[in-house]
């Protein structure tokens, strides 16, 4: 890559330059809650490691968990997943090649958005 | 830069050297995922806030410790597999980029590994 000469060819312009449109957002919201699971899943595996350390040291995860700041991270970590598996599910059926034309891609994306926000609600209130 | 014709490129799958391995096998991460997220959230959910018996209690059922590992793991694996695609993306120099792809497989193996390691020991009985 580093080494093809791409001459002086102009950019395309990048996403700051788009009026914000029900087919892109979706798609870019994707890649950044699939990288801010990253946060959740290091937490996931800190609260199991400190479980099986002992009573002390879950203690101190629980506790954790429990400040207004770990109750933000499980709250975003919570919306992050539901969003992030409704969406996969959604790529998946346009991989399986449905649904991709512009109606149902623009129906699916408002269901995904729309079910992600009831579908963290109904965690929260679960657990 | 490079001596070789456009052709030549193409046909050596340019600096990739593969085509669409990578991408089948992250649907195949995803896919597995599905069932496993649902699985996992249930045990997880009830013991979450229940303190430490309730998670010990939790843990010691076979089915929700292996469905736990499965999740750990496939999860960490599917993280792997997506910051591959983004640091891909957006990091263009070359040593860069080689680092944060080390750095990527190094750190997901390891914390998938602890993951899956405490569960263990949390399931056999600490």
């Amino acid at each position: 890559m580093a080494d093809v000469n791409r001459g002086d060819r102009p950019l395309s312009p990048h996403i700051e330059i788009y009026k914000p449109q029900i087919t892109w957002v979706p798609s870019i919201v994707h890649r950044v809650t699939g990288v801010g699971l990253t946060v959740g899943l290091v937490l996931l595996v800190w609260w199991f490691f400190a479980a099986a350390t002992g009573p002390e040291a879950f203690a101190t995860a629980d506790w954790f968990l429990s400040t207004w700041f770990g109750q933000l991270i499980l709250l975003g970590s919570a919306w992050a997943l539901c969003y992030h598996t409704l969406n996969g599910i959604r790529h998946l059926f346009w991989d399986a090649g449905y649904g991709f034309d512009l109606a149902n891609a623009s129906a699916s994306a408002w269901a995904v958005i729309i079910g992600s926000v009831v579908l963290t609600g109904l965690l929260w209130v679960v657990a | 830069m490079s001596i070789k014709t456009p052709m030549n490129r193409v046909l050596g799958l340019g600096s990739a050297k593969s085509g669409t391995e990578h991408w089948w096998a992250q649907r195949i991460s995803s896919v597995a995922l599905v069932p496993l997220t649902i699985l996992f959230l249930f045990p997880f959910l009830s013991a979450l806030g229940g303190g430490y018996e309730a998670v010990r209690a939790a843990y010691a059922s076979p089915f929700n410790a292996l469905v736990a590992i499965l999740f750990i793991a496939v999860n960490f694996l599917h993280l792997q597999q997506g910051l591959q695609v983004v640091i891909e993306d957006y990091v263009h120099e070359k040593r860069s980029r080689t680092v944060m792809m080390f750095c990527n497989t190094l750190l997901c193996g390891l914390l998938g590994a602890a993951g899956v390691f405490a569960i263990a020991k949390l399931s056999f009985g600490a």
